[in-house]
C-alpha cells in the first residue's frame, strides 16, 4: 500500500503516528547524548553515543516517511518547531538524571517500542514496513544491552537496586505513555497499517514484562495513567534540552550543510 | 561506444571501498540491492546497513561517482525494500575482514512478528579471534567506535578485536 491509496482520516492518523515515533527517538535520542563524557564507565560513554547515534538515525527515516507523506523537509520537522510542537511521549521531558533513572527509563521505553515495531512489522503502509524491518533489528543489541543493566541494578546490592526500583517507580505512569497518545490508532489497525490499536500493543508489552518485572522484584505498572501523553505542555527540563539541540541550527537558519 | 555490460557495472561496484572498513567493498558487504539497465539508463538501488549510519550519503556518492559516464544517465539511490541484514556479507567479505582483524559476524538473529520483548544475556554474541582464532574471548561492549562494530578481548592472544554487528 502506498501513500496514494489512503483515505483522509487513515492518512492523518497515520502521519501522527510518525510525528510521534520520530519525536520519541530523536528526543531519547538527545538525552542519551547528554551522558558522553560522563557515564559511570567508559564502555557506558560509547554505548551511549552509539545509541544516540542509531535512535537519532530512526527519527531521520522517520520525518523522511513523514516528509514524503505529507510534504515538508524532514530536518525542518527535527529543529523547525518550537518546544510545544513536539509529540514525544511524556517518558522523554525527564532529564537524564542518575544512571539508574537513565537505566530504568531506557528499559521501558526499549521494551515498549519493541512491542510497537512487532506491531508495526507487517504494515499495509510498505515504505514504513520496510524502515521498521530495519530498526528491529538494530534495536536487538539496545534491548540485549538495557536488560544487562536492569539485571546488573536488580541484583548488585542494595543501593543501585533501591535507585533502580524508585526510577521504575516514578517513571511507569509516563512509560504506558509510549503506547498511548495517538489519535486514530483504532483507524489505522482497521487499514492494516498497525496490526492492532495502541490499547492491545500495550496489553501485549505489559504482560510480556510481568514475569520478569517479578523474577526480578521491581516495580510492576500502575493501572493506568492519567493526563496528556504527547503534551503541548512540555517540561522545563525538555525546553532546556530543545534550547540545545536547536542552538547551531538557530545562530543560521538558512546555513547550508 | 562499447555496449554496457551488467558485469562491467558489477566490477566497477567491487572497486568502490567501504569508508569505514576500506578493506572491503561495497559488494564486499552485499550492499547492491539491484542494478538494472535500461537503454541509457543505468541505475543501482543500495542497502544502508544501519539506518543511523553517517556514511550512508558518502557510500551513494562514491558510487556515483565511480558510475559516472559508464552511461548516459546515472542513479544512484538508497533503498528499505528489503532489510540489509549481515547475512548478506559475502565469503570473500567475511575474509578480508578476518585478514584486517575484525571478526565477521554470526549469522543474524530471525526477527519474526512475535518475539520476546527484552533479549537475555544468554542470547550475547560470540565471536572468534580473528587474530589467533581462539574461541576464548569476551565481550568488551556491544557498543564500539561506530554503529556496527562490537567490542571483544582474547583471553588467548590477550589482545582486543571488534566484530561486525549481526543484525
Amino acid at each position: 500500500m502506498s501513500a496514494l491509496v489512503l483515505e483522509t482520516p487513515v492518512r492523518t492518523a497515520l502521519a501522527g503516528l510518525l510525528l510521534a515515533m520520530a519525536d520519541d527517538e530523536f528526543v531519547l535520542g538527545f538525552w542519551d547524548s547528554e551522558w558522553t563524557g560522563i557515564a559511570p564507565v567508559l564502555e557506558e560513554d560509547v554505548a551511549f553515543a552509539s545509541l544516540a547515534q542509531d535512535e537519532i538515525g530512526h527519527a531521520q527515516a522517520l520525518y523522511q516517511l513523514l516528509a514524503d507523506l505529507e510534504g515538508g523537509d524532514p530536518d525542518e520537522l527535527a529543529f523547525g518547531r518550537p518546544p510545544e510542537g513536539y509529540r514525544h511521549a511524556r517518558l522523554l521531558d525527564h532529564p537524564r538524571t542518575d544512571w539508574a533513572f537513565s537505566v530504568a527509563r531506557r528499559f521501558l521505553y526499549d521494551t515498549a517500542d519493541a512491542a510497537r515495531l512487532d506491531a508495526l512489522a507487517a504494515s499495509a503502509y510498505e515504505p514504513l514496513a520496510g524502515v521498521v524491518a530495519k530498526m528491529r533489528r538494530e534495536e536487538t543489541y539496545h534491548l540485549l544491552h538495557m536488560h544487562a543493566w536492569v539485571e546488573r541494578l536488580a541484583t548488585g546490592g542494595e543501593e543501585p537496586r533501591a535507585r533502580l526500583a524508585a526510577a521504575m517507580e516514578r517513571l511507569w505512569p509516563d512509560a504506558l505513555c509510549v503506547l498511548d497518545g495517538i489519535e486514530g490508532d483504532d483507524l489505522l489497525a482497521e487499514a492494516g497499517v498497525l496490526a492492532e490499536p495502541m490499547a492491545a500493543v500495550r496489553r501485549r508489552w505489559l504482560a510480556g514484562l510481568a514475569p520478569e518485572l517479578a523474577r526480578l522484584g521491581l516495580p510492576a505498572p500502575p493501572a493506568a495513567q492519567t493526563g496528556a501523553c504527547r503534551g503541548p505542555g512540555r517540561s522545563d527540563d525538555f525546553r532546556w534540552l530543545w534550547e540545545q539541540f536547536t542552538m547551531v541550527r538557530r545562530s543560521d537558519p538558512e546555513a547550508v550543510w | 561506444m562499447r555496449t554496457l555490460t551488467r558485469e562491467a557495472v558489477w566490477e566497477a561496484l567491487a572497486e568502490v571501498p567501504d569508508p569505514e572498513i576500506p578493506v572491503v567493498s561495497v559488494v564486499d558487504l552485499g550492499l547492491v540491492h539491484r542494478v538494472e539497465l535500461d537503454g541509457e539508463r543505468l541505475r543501482v538501488e543500495l542497502l544502508p546497513t544501519f539506518v543511523g549510519c553517517p556514511a550512508l550519503e558518502l557510500i551513494r556518492r562514491s558510487v556515483a561517482d565511480r558510475l559516472a559516464g559508464m552511461a548516459p544517465r546515472v542513479e544512484v539511490e538508497m533503498t528499505f525494500a528489503v532489510p540489509w541484514t549481515s547475512d548478506r556479507i559475502t565469503p570473500d567479505g567475511r575474509r578480508k575482514l578476518r585478514q584486517s582483524g575484525f571478526a565477521p559476524p554470526g549469522p543474524a538473529a530471525v526477527v519474526g512478528d512475535a518475539r520476546p520483548l527484552f533479549v537475555t544475556i544468554a542470547m550475547r554474541p560470540t565471536a572468534t579471534c580473528p587474530w589467533c582464532g581462539s574461541a576464548d574471548t569476551a565481550l568488551e561492549n556491544l557498543f564500539g567506535p561506530t554503529l556496527c562494530r562490537t567490542v571483544f578481548w582474547c583471553n588467548h592472544c590477550r589482545q582486543p578485536f571488534e566484530q561486525f554487528k549481526a543484525v
